[in-house]
């Protein structure tokens, strides 16, 4: 059900001054493909994704996109490829109204003058075409609930029409019910044929949406997954890197007092 | 904990219905009513509280002076507010952006010290003298944002050390004197002096009539070409009831003013002023990105505004108008001196901009909250010198009002972010 690769990292390695944060990480991300990105703290998540963000430009390494090499040094390098990046702090303008978020920076124009009519047209469109159900799209973002200012956070992101969008953490502050939505709204994407690159700590997320699980630890890769056919333990065990470890000592321990029981 | 999804059958986009929470406005009065009454109780209070207040405040000294509402006595209001509510715009701008600027008043008397030492010792032409001060004050504004925004300076120091700095260029400029009289019957002196066609009733009349007739105009059309895109507009009685109370509040205020000496300069140029940079604050992309950084500077910045420059641009914007700001009390007072734009001048700038429904907090405001708020401040003061009132009593009252300004404003903050429609 994947394309082909969109976004392909090879070798690539990253380093804060005497901090190795990024050794020789491979990723791939086809068209029409959730990949989440896993991994515990500090194992790199953040790194690899502003990589590919154009925040942190790489050290070593090979980015492709389509195949063709390129370079990334500046967010807007990502932004003109078609990489939208949506960050935890979602960045919005609270006082600000939808249709002004979504256009922010991208204003349509007539006669010089914003077009709100346009804009709001289209922001419509994009909402109605991603099934975001916002009360007024003219509320400013200050009174919306945490899941819609995270709907409205992504559609924004698709403004520009990107073919990659990178989520980080999209449902770590949610709700159950505001949680599905945003499930709903990655599973739409994929249909859209966007390569979506998922960063969660919720394994029941990751199980959920996502095709590929590719997992980081301490900044290299520890082994990627389809997401059918694996089991939560062996993500698990490759996220913390052993089969004995914290999770699976407290699960078995669980395990006995419920046999004990 | 999550939805069960079967990738492969993704639902596809359902129709998009409206959301059934969503409130649906009945037509007519009723809707309207019902509408006011949900955004004032969210928090959404607008200037409704003002308004309110200036009501009142004409009701209170009419009825213990008896001739507060006088012709003579609403033109003089409207004389005095142009210069402290041009400089009460340039602080709607700054208030705008979540910032502040210390420096207006000063600014408001180097740009009048500057135009009449040109004007008058130098001899230059009063129209170059007005642009040359004007250009110094945007300078000035420039300077002040260059501090804040590329090194990082608070504003608050930076514009403190500006308003130390710009009154001592203002004695400096000044000289040993002290004091510049405006040339008699000059540009400067006119500003205050003149009323449009000498007094012609036509003017008025033509402002009181026009000014609703082009906004029932541009919201009909607004609403027309929004009912064409498909999308909510307001409703036709909506809009004849708001083009109506203008029209109420228009047309008296033109009679009122025909019984006196015609339509005064002033107040011309100061409702220019408050329409001209409303309307460039919500119609432009400039305007768009100063609310934006007003709102999140994070997020402005991620959507590829230049925070930097904006900022700039307002300070300059800001201590131009405080600048003109300046040349209108220069006009009213008959001189360019030291004390001008010092004492509470910048005080009752700030306080107009709160009072009229600015927030002290970013990104939400209006220029119309300078007229509304410095026209409170005005009424008072004049109301107030009308009962013989100490000076005392004024500040004590003024500085109550301006209290409850904020205390609304903070207030409707709290239940605005109460009232969030989940």
């Amino acid at each position: 059900m994947t394309g082909a690769p969109v976004l392909q990292l090879r070798a690539v390695s990253k380093r804060f001054g005497a901090v190795q944060a990024l050794t020789d990480v491979d990723l791939t991300v086809h068209a029409g493909e959730v990949l989440a990105l896993v991994g515990d703290n500090g194992a790199g998540k953040s790194t690899l994704v502003k990589t590919i963000a154009g925040v942190h430009p790489v050290d070593e390494g090979t980015i492709t996109w389509h195949g063709d090499p390129v370079r990334l040094t500046r967010p807007q390098d990502a932004q003109a490829l078609g990489i939208a990046t949506v960050y935890q702090d979602l960045a919005l303008c609270d006082n600000l109204d939808v249709v002004a978020n979504l256009f922010l920076g991208r204003e349509k124009h007539l006669r010089g003058l914003l077009d709100e009519v346009a804009m709001e047209q289209k922001a419509r469109e994009l909402l109605d075409t991603l099934a975001i159900r916002i009360p007024d799209v003219r509320t400013p973002v200050a009174a919306l609930s945490g899941g819609q200012r995270q709907v409205v956070a992504i559609a924004r992101a698709l403004v520009g029409e990107p073919s990659v969008v990178i989520l980080d953490e999209p449902t770590a502050a949610l709700g159950v019910e505001q949680t599905a939505q945003v499930l709903d709204l990655v599973e739409r994407l994929r249909t859209r044929g966007l390569g979506v690159i998922l960063i969660s700590h919720n394994m029941a997320d990751v199980r959920a949406v996502a095709d590929t699980v590719a997992v980081l630890r301490l900044g290299r890769n520890n082994g990627v997954f389809p997401v059918a056919g694996t089991t939560q333990e062996q993500i698990i065990s490759a996220i913390t890197g052993a089969t004995d470890n914290a999770v699976t000592r407290r699960q078995a321990r669980l395990t006995q007092e419920e046999d004990a029981a | 904990m999550t939805t069960p999804t079967a990738p492969t059958e993704t639902p596809a986009p359902q129709a998009p219905a409206a959301d059934p929470r969503l409130l649906v406005r009945s037509g007519g009065l009723t809707g309207y009513l019902d509408d006011l009454r949900r955004r004032l109780a969210g928090g959404e209070l607008g200037s409704a509280p003002v308004v309110i207040g200036l009501i009142l405040i004409a009701v209170i000294f009419q009825s213990v002076t008896g001739h507060f509402l006088q012709a003579d006595n609403l033109t003089n209001i409207t004389k005095y507010i142009a210069g402290p509510g041009l400089i009460a715009v340039g602080v709607v701008f700054v208030l705008l952006l979540g910032e502040i600027d210390l420096s207006l008043g000063s600014v408001a008397g180097v740009c009048a010290a500057i135009a009449s030492v040109l004007a008058v010792r130098q001899g230059v032409s009063e129209w170059l003298a007005v642009a040359a001060a004007l250009a110094a004050a945007a300078a000035m504004g420039a300077l002040h944002g260059l501090f804040f925004a590329r090194i990082g300076v608070p504003a608050l120091v930076v514009t403190l050390a500006g308003m130390l700095a710009w009154s001592g260029l203002q004695e400096y400029v000044l000289g040993d004197l002290g004091t510049i009289n405006n040339r008699h019957d000059g540009l400067i002196a006119t500003l205050d002096t003149h009323f449009l066609g000498d007094g012609d009733i036509a003017y008025a009349w033509a402002l009181a009539i026009l000014a609703p007739a082009l906004y029932l105009l541009a919201q009909l059309r607004t609403a027309r070409r929004r009912r064409q895109a498909g999308l909510t507009a307001r409703p036709t009685t909506d809009i004849a009831l708001r083009a109506g109370a203008l029209a109420v509040l228009a047309l008296p205020l033109a009679y009122a003013l025909n019984q006196d000496r015609g339509l005064p300069l002033p107040l011309v140029v100061l409702v220019g002023v408050v329409a001209g940079t409303d309307f460039v604050l919500r119609r432009t992309a400039w305007g768009r990105q100063v609310f934006a950084v007003g709102g999140g500077i994070e997020a402005a910045r991620r959507a590829g505004i230049n925070v930097a420059r904006v900022r700039i641009s307002v300070y300059m914007t800001s201590a131009t108008l405080a600048g003109l700001g300046g040349l209108f009390i220069a006009s009213q007072q008959g001189s360019a001196d030291k004390q001008l734009g010092g004492g509470n001048v910048l005080m009752s700038a700030i306080a107009a901009a709160v009072i009229g429904g600015t927030s002290l907090f970013g990104g939400r405001g209006k220029t119309w909250s300078a007229l509304l708020g410095i026209l409170v401040i005005q009424s008072i003061t004049t109301g107030l010198d009308m009962v013989h009132a100490a000076q005392a009593i004024q500040y004590m009252i003024t500085g109550a009002v301006l209290l409850a300004a904020v205390v609304l404003d903070s207030v409707s903050r709290r239940t605005r972010a109460g009232a969030a429609r989940t």
